[in-house]
């Protein structure tokens, strides 16, 4: 089998390409050129830069594996950043990663990898695919505390069928002690935490991408009274509690963002609760949908813990119940369903109610 | 050039036997560089760091000279070696005009004079282009700009061309010609500005005053050395390496155009150098190709590599008026000086296996 791994630079997809090869496997090792400077090179701050590219072919190198960089600027443009863009113009909070992965990654790159000479396409996520009988499954990562598979969510039988996700079955210390181990250059690297497209805050990114962003505009409370002002709803999420530039005796969250009025709606904390969500555009892994008042977990956020709910089919979108009320659900994010260490599958959050 | 990197280690600018050792051999290179290209004196040539560096130094010099900010004159398909030394000399204050190609990728004279103002001190024109391989009318274009702007220079980077064509201050009727070491076999980071008599150049590189204060900076002996036998050899071999290469290049071509379905080449009819073969295919993704043609250990081009080692759209194809669809899908081949004919056979085998693998 030859494997197409996609090497980002970090520890986790160069442990990946390794693992490949000492399966016995054909590798190549690409890194996509997802964005770049004002001068069309790769940045050379913040992630996703000249250094991280530097970092996967010299692994590469280590590995003996061939190496390329394959532009994906314009797709990612397209696919990624303005949807982030569009996403805070509507007032959500979106996730750019999901998007990435759906669009570009297992979209575009998957649709390459024959193309390329390969058979299978290779990532660094801490998640995992297991086969049973002729279904493919999606499994939470081994290290909890590292999983990835929230961001996996979007992935249907014909992707797993032809992707592998070696290092899912490995702590992150295990990666790092087998990347110490292979002397690859980046086994102490640290983890990438912001979005790979923003130097810095991402408002100022959203400020100078999408200046609609940077609306000023009233926040007010419960009744609507204005409490203060803004410079522009990017600023806010629901649930967000710090950085709200005005001062009560008892905390005030963020409970709404109303980004055609660019207003901001305060509330207190029992006002942020919700019994629900509405998803939009959900996807099942196994491609079939599980049963109306089906007894399931989900997370609505990346570092979030799963929560006990029901789903409910709502026309063309999804209901989710939650067994008791939830903070923090933003619209933009992703609602993924779970049950235990599977992924049955998930979508987008459109309303929080 | 083995020995001056290691017994021979003289630093040829020392008083001692072992300096002077290496300056002898320093300064031999420059006798038999300045007979190939034709420059009056050993002294009007001047070793640089590369080909970048001597096309740095070849424009900004003259431009800068005698602290002005005088105009640049150049084309688009230029190398970015000389389009970014023009850009910055723009940021600098120097008025700065790029004329633009034919669509076959050819500058014309007219144009090239018509950009010419009282202020230009510096035109720059390619020998040939390292892209398409066609070759400029760089002697017509001298002509034409002695004639409207005789205050101005003329350089050309013949970088590219020197390994297939006959490069020379006279020839191509230029006061200034960039060659390099490295597009000939030689040692990388070794470069030639040779240039005619009396012209004043603001250095680019400044320090101690090496190379008569046109460049400073010790002396790379080894490859100055290398470089000048490989501009030798290259010389002598010209006229086998245009025979194999050309007949190498004519059953490569013969077989994609026959065999590879939506091929044709990129610059048809017109004079380019023999060592180039540029071509598009319909529906066929470059940097994929090139993947596929290096797993089939043939190493091909497109465009040029960026920093991060992704190839971005070409400017010379922009140049030329060629979209950016159709531009991913061109392709460049070039043919060295190990090419026998029979190579043509074996690079269309890969190619058309490789293109007959995507579809």
């Amino acid at each position: 089998m030859k494997a197409l791994v996609a090497m980002s630079g970090g520890v986790d997809s160069s442990v990946a390409a390794a693992v490949m090869r000492e399966l016995g496997h054909e590798v190549v090792g690409v890194t996509l050129k997802q964005w770049e400077g004002p001068d069309g090179r790769l940045p050379t701050a913040g992630c996703c830069t000249v250094a991280d590219a530097e970092d996967a072919r010299r692994v590469a190198a280590r590995l003996g594996i061939p190496y390329y960089v394959l532009d994906y600027t314009d797709q990612f443009e397209q696919e990624v950043v303005a949807r982030f863009g569009a996403g805070y113009l509507a007032g959500r909070t979106p996730n750019p990663c999901i998007e990435c992965n759906r669009r570009v990654r297992f979209g575009a790159l998957l649709e390459r990898v024959g193309a390329l000479g390969c058979d299978v396409l290779v990532t660094g996520h801490h998640a995992r695919v297991d086969r049973v009988r002729d279904r493919y499954r999606l499994l939470s990562g081994r290290d909890r505390a590292k999983d990835q598979s929230y961001v996996l969510h979007m992935l249907g039988q014909a992707e797993l069928a032809r992707i592998a996700l070696p290092i899912g079955e490995m702590t992150k210390d295990e990666v790092r002690a087998e990347a110490a181990r292979l002397g690859l250059r980046n086994a102490a690297k640290p983890d990438s935490q912001d979005l790979c497209f923003v130097q810095g805050d991402y408002r100022d990114f959203l400020r100078e991408h999408f200046p609609d962003t940077a609306r000023p505009g009233a926040i007010v409370d419960e009744h609507g009274t204005p409490v203060g002002s803004h410079d522009g709803v990017s600023g806010f999420t629901v649930g967000q509690r710090r950085g709200l530039g005005v001062a009560f005796g008892e905390p005030r969250y963020v409970v709404g963002v109303d980004a055609s009025t660019a207003t901001v709606t305060l509330g207190r904390r029992s006002e942020l609760a919700v019994e629900g969500c509405r998803v939009e555009g959900v996807t099942f892994v196994g491609g079939t949908a599980p049963s109306g008042g089906s007894r399931v977990e989900v997370k609505v956020r990346y570092r979030s813990q799963p929560v006990a709910a029901a789903v409910y089919p709502a026309g063309a979108d999804w209901r989710v119940e939650f067994e008791r009320p939830q903070e923090g659900v933003a619209p933009g994010q992703a609602a993924v369903f779970y049950r235990g260490d599977e992924v049955l599958g998930g979508g987008t959050i459109v309303e929080a109610a | 050039m083995a020995p001056f990197l290691d017994a021979e280690f003289g630093n040829p600018s020392g008083i001692h036997s072992v300096s002077r050792r290496a300056k002898n051999a320093l300064e031999d290179a420059r006798e038999r560089v300045a007979a190939l290209l034709g420059a009056a004196h050993p002294l009007d040539i001047v070793f640089t760091g590369g080909g970048t560096e001597s096309d740095n130094l070849g424009v900004a010099g003259p431009a800068l000279a005698g602290g002005d900010r005088g105009g640049v004159v150049t084309t688009a398909i230029e190398h970015d070696a000389v389009l970014e030394t023009a850009r910055f000399l723009g940021r600098l204050g120097c008025p700065v005009a790029i004329v633009g190609v034919d669509d076959l990728g050819r500058a014309h004279p007219a144009e090239v004079a018509a950009a010419l103002t009282g202020r230009t001190r510096i035109v720059s024109v390619m020998a040939a282009n390292n892209e398409t391989g066609v070759v400029q009318p760089v002697a017509e274009i001298a002509s034409a700009v002695r004639a409207d702007g005789p205050q101005a220079l003329i350089h050309s980077d013949a970088v590219q061309a020197y390994v297939s064509r006959e490069v020379g201050l006279d020839s191509l009727g230029v006061d200034l010609l960039t060659v390099a070491s490295h597009k000939v076999g030689g040692p990388k980071g070794v470069g030639v500005l040779a240039m005619r008599p009396g012209i004043d150049l603001e250095p680019v590189i400044h320090g101690g005053g090496h190379e008569l204060g046109r460049r400073s900076g010790t002396h790379n002996v080894a490859g100055i050395v290398g470089m000048a036998a490989a501009l030798e050899a290259a010389s002598k071999d010209r006229e086998r390496f245009t025979h194999d290469v050309e007949e190498a290049r004519r059953r490569f071509e013969t077989r994609l155009v026959a065999e590879v379905p939506g091929a044709a080449l990129t610059v048809p009819g017109t004079d380019r150098l023999v060592q180039h073969s540029h071509f598009r295919i319909d529906g066929v993704d470059a940097e994929t190709l090139l993947i596929r043609l290096d797993a089939a250990g043939v190493a091909a081009a497109a465009g040029s590599a960026c920093h991060s080692g992704a190839i971005e759209v070409s400017h010379v194809l922009a140049a030329m008026g060629m979209g950016v669809e159709d531009a991913r899908s061109s392709v460049r081949f070039t043919f060295g000086w190990t090419i026998r004919p029979g190579d043509g056979d074996a690079a269309a085998d890969a190619l058309v296996a490789a293109v007959e693998g995507l579809r």
